[in-house]
């Protein structure tokens, strides 16, 4: 099957954001996905954050591995370079793209299987590297285009389509990355755009890796009943615990938050996450109490959703790596060639 | 043969591993060179990190070859685990130098040879009160001995000492006493120098000591390599250091501090070849270097590269497999696994640098073949290039090169496109241009390993997914004539009936064999190739002659079998000389099979 082009549809009075473009300038081609796919409602909210956030769609840079999720890259944003790499591979591929140009906006997009079983590895490391990116994983509980196994985020006693019951625990995306360091992991539910966009928006702007698991039910082999990454069992038992939005710079921020409940957490851009508490009780500031947290209500079957730990304080990839300011991809060539000149100089210890 | 005496002899050290031989055994042959004659030195050392056997042979050759000759005319026998076999290398009238500390079995000794004992571990504890010292000194003690039974200059060894240890100047007084502690004790003891011994030449002028590693990392640096990736492996590992301390040297700003290079070390292979296919689709030059294992796991990613045509560097520094194999030994056995790696329909462009020099030649040449070729090229190395110092011609820069990118777009070219399309071929070579990412919006196009068409859309239509895979081959086709060519020595007096091929690491074994079998009346003409896709030169080298020997250092006759495969050469005009044991090849050894070879024609 070839891939449909899309119709372009310009209204007249479409919404502009700050670079003059409409909303349609954030889409991508036609998807292929199954209709009432949950990856096509992210697709949505990735054009919509960076429409609003006005961010030159080529300079945002979409690179994913392979699986139904990761087909989406092609979905939105046409005009920025989009790479449909490797099964698992999509971290490596995101990491050495962001040393040769430190300069654009990194969207990684995942899944469940690409992520967290062949993909395990990529996906640990590359947030230990805290690369500047963000990091969609639209979690299913599948493998959809091979029609139907249990993915390791299948939890225990969810029935596949053919009415398998999981008994392996799953591994849950959220409490991996915050014990492996991540500077920003959230949960949503691609079902809930009210809550997505903004989180989408606060991710692109955080300065370093950012994972954002959402829950995005797979129509055709794992949306029935028994099944526990459906939309009916994700509506029932997500529990949002903390509202971020994205604030920039040269918006005020006006609204008076209860002490306590809320906290600007400043961005390198000079923006700022501001932060909303719906769970009193949830601290996403604190690495050890986010996790016993997410872990305690995981227990009980809950979801909690929302920006789950947030760490503004660490250096990225690039500052660890003390990377010029400069993109190396645009370095200069004399400047990286030292001459025969010096050639010569440092031979004389091999003389 | 009769055996000229003076700068013409093989010294073989056998050694503990982690004992710090290493450094002394390199001083006694740096020694030798900056008296201005010829060198080579092989470390032949084990996988292990201390105890073990480890040897370090010496080869002085006034006559300025670059092979091991496969002759032991001096052994320094310090390992007791090994002494059996060191005296039993020796040839007869050879010198055997072993620490007399220790009584000796009589049934190791030899009738045959000259033994001169030392007690290299009593003079060392005696002069020496720190444990980890008295192992070291042994060393440098036994390099004085040698230094005096070859009459090596001692102001010259005295010279090096200080620039070894120009960072530790502690250092110098001790190692200056070790060794003049063993060099006394052979002016005391025996009649110095041996008739085997060094005299000085002119003939190191204008060369250096180099590694293969060094020289890459080196190249890498002036092709203008920014973004290296790697996963630690022997033997490539010192080719990331090289370039990183490179990279120290020349690329961080004084002023600011900021690199203008990035070096990760990734969790596994795939994940740095991965690294490096995002940084050089962003433009970056970027590679990884590895060894066989490493390109068995990378495979996947390089077949990716190949069909959605992203430049790849990849160095693999070539060890003994199958499996782990013997990672510190050498052979030349990853030639078909890189010719045609990963899945699918896939060929590659191959460099073989045959000594270091040519590994900071063709590390520069790779970058710009792999942007031109927008392909993975590959530098096939190996660990006695890589990991030994040879001596080669100092390298140079010629200032007014300019890398080759290869055909990127920049923002003025895009603008003036009604619409982009990356695979078309508009030059008719094969050859697509290609956009960077944040260029201009109208340059963005979707990159994959799926089926794409030429205009690089998803496709599954037979005619467009042929038209691209075709395109594929007569661009790696065209890659022939680009590659390094191959340097052929001919025969003196005329034409030959026989040829040799060989590659890489081979070549000085090669070279000193055609000498070697001239003065046997056997003349060969000598081709070695220095890439791949081949060009017709080598199918014309074949064809003018009646037998072409093919020497390789791997079982399975690698090259050999590309060229059947490649070209329309008969099977039958192509014989293999094999040496796959993991000792870098001799010329010796070339010379006895070929010998052989053609008495066996001629008798037949």
């Amino acid at each position: 099957m070839t891939s449909f082009a899309k119709p372009s549809i310009n209204l007249k009075n479409a919404k502009r954001n700050a670079l003059g473009l409409t909303w349609h300038d954030y889409e991508g081609a036609m998807s292929t996905l199954c209709a009432g796919c949950g990856h096509d409602s992210v697709s949505a909210c990735m054009a919509k954050a960076f429409f609003e956030l006005s961010i030159e769609p080529h300079r945002a840079v979409k690179i994913s591995g392979i699986g139904c999720s990761s087909k989406t890259t092609a979905y939105f944003l046409n005009e920025a370079h989009g790479i449909n790499t490797v099964h698992g591979r999509m971290p490596s591929v995101a990491t050495g793209a962001a040393a040769a140009n430190s300069g654009l906006t990194y969207i990684g997009v995942s899944g469940d299987g690409d992520s967290l079983s062949i993909g395990m590895g990529q996906f640990a490391h590359a947030m230990r590297r805290n690369v500047n990116m963000l990091y969609m994983l639209e979690n299913n509980g599948v493998y959809g285009l091979t029609k139907g196994q249990f993915s390791a985020s299948a939890d225990v006693g969810s029935k596949s389509k053919k009415g398998e019951v999981n008994l392996a625990p799953p591994i849950d995306p959220v409490t991996l990355a915050m014990s492996l360091g991540a500077t920003f992991v959230a949960r949503a539910f691609s079902g809930d755009r009210e809550q997505l966009v903004p989180l989408i928006k606060a991710g692109l702007k955080h300065n370093g890796f950012g994972l954002i698991d959402v829950i995005s039910p797979c129509v055709s082999f794992n949306d029935h009943a028994g099944s526990t990454k459906s939309y009916a069992h994700t509506y029932k038992y997500y529990h949002k615990a903390v509202h971020a939005d994205y604030v920039p710079m040269s918006k005020e921020i006006k609204t008076s938050y209860d002490a306590g409940s809320s906290v600007p957490v400043k961005l390198h851009d000079g923006g700022s996450i501001v932060l909303r508490k719906i769970d009193e009780d949830y601290d996403p500031y604190d690495r050890g109490a986010a996790y016993a947290q997410v872990v305690e209500r995981a227990a009980k079957g809950e979801i909690v959703t929302g920006l789950l730990y947030v760490d503004e304080t660490q250096e990225d990839m690039a500052a660890t790596n003390k990377l010029a300011s400069r993109p190396l991809n645009t370095m200069p060539y004399d400047e990286l060639c030292p001459g025969n000149a010096e050639l010569t100089a440092l031979q004389n210890r091999y003389r | 043969m009769t055996k000229s005496v003076v700068n013409d002899f093989v010294i073989k050290l056998a050694n503990v591993n982690g004992t710090g031989s290493s450094s002394a055994n390199g001083l006694l042959m740096k020694s030798i060179f900056r008296m201005g004659v010829p060198v080579v030195g092989k470390n032949v050392f084990p996988s292990n990190i201390q105890g073990l056997p480890t040897w370090y042979e010496i080869r002085v050759t006034g006559e300025g070859y670059g092979a091991r000759s496969g002759d032991v005319d001096i052994m320094v026998a310090m390992n007791a685990n090994t002494y059996a076999r060191d005296i039993a290398e020796l040839r007869p009238g050879g010198v055997l130098i072993y620490d007399s500390t220790w009584p000796r079995q009589h049934v190791l000794s030899r009738s045959d040879v000259t033994v001169l004992g030392v007690p290299f571990a009593q003079m060392c504890n005696d002069a020496f009160a720190v444990a980890r010292s008295r192992v070291l000194m042994k060393n440098m003690a036994y390099v004085g001995t040698v230094a005096a039974l070859l009459d090596i200059d001692p102001d010259v060894i005295r010279g090096l000492v200080r620039e070894m240890f120009v960072k530790k100047p502690k250092l110098i007084d001790l190692n200056m006493q070790a060794i003049a502690l063993g060099y006394d004790y052979a002016k005391t003891n025996f009649e110095c120098p041996l008739a085997m011994r060094v005299e000085p030449l002119d003939k190191t002028a204008g060369k250096i000591m180099i590694d293969g590693n060094t020289a890459a990392g080196l190249g890498c640096v002036y092709a203008g390599a920014t973004v290296g990736a790697w996963y630690p492996i022997t033997p490539s590992t010192s080719l990331m250091d090289a370039f990183k301390s490179w990279c120290e040297k020349f690329r961080i700003d004084p002023e600011t501090g900021e690199h203008n290079y990035c070096i990760i070390q990734a969790e596994d292979e795939l994940s740095a070849v991965g690294m490096v296919v995002g940084a050089s689709w962003n433009g970056a030059r970027s590679f990884t270097p590895t060894s066989g294992p490493g390109i068995s796991l990378m495979s996947e990613f390089i077949g990716f590269a190949y069909y959605a045509e992203i430049p790849l560097v990849l160095f693999d520094v070539q060890r003994v497999g199958p499996s782990t194999g013997m990672p510190t030994r050498t052979q030349q056995c990853d030639v078909q696994l890189c010719a045609y790696a990963s899945h699918g329909d896939t060929r590659h462009i191959l460099l073989f640098p045959a000594d270091p020099g040519e590994c900071f030649t063709m590390a520069a040449d790779a970058f710009d073949l792999a942007e031109r070729y927008q392909a993975p090229v590959f530098v096939l190395s190996d660990i006695d290039i890589g990991m030994n110092d040879w001596m080669v011609d100092e390298l140079t820069w010629d200032d007014a090169r300019q890398p080759d990118r290869g055909k990127v777009l920049d923002v003025d070219q895009i603008k003036d496109l009604d619409k982009f399309y990356r695979y078309r071929d508009p030059d008719g070579d094969g050859v697509p241009y290609r956009t960077l990412p944040g260029t201009h919006p109208k340059g963005a196009y979707f990159t994959r390993g799926s089926g794409h068409n030429a205009d690089g859309a998803y496709t599954e239509n037979e005619t467009e997914y042929q038209e691209v895979l075709d395109r594929l081959l007569r661009k790696w086709r065209g890659a022939a004539e680009h590659v390094p060519s191959p340097i052929v020595k001919s025969a003196k007096g005329g034409k030959a009936r026989w040829g040799i091929i060989a590659y890489g690491s081979s070549d000085c074994a090669v070279l000193e064999a055609c000498d070697t079998l001239a003065k046997d009346g056997l003349h060969l003409d000598y081709m070695r190739v220095r890439g791949f896709p081949f060009s017709d030169e080598i199918y014309d080298f074949v064809n003018a002659h009646d037998l072409v020997f093919v020497v390789e250092q791997n079982r399975d006759a690698q090259l050999r079998g590309l060229m059947m495969l490649e070209t329309q050469i008969p099977r039958v005009k192509l014989e293999s000389i094999l040496h796959y044991s993991g000792e870098p090849l001799t010329s010796c050894f070339v010379h006895e099979h070929i010998k052989s070879c053609i008495r066996k024609e001629q008798s037949a």
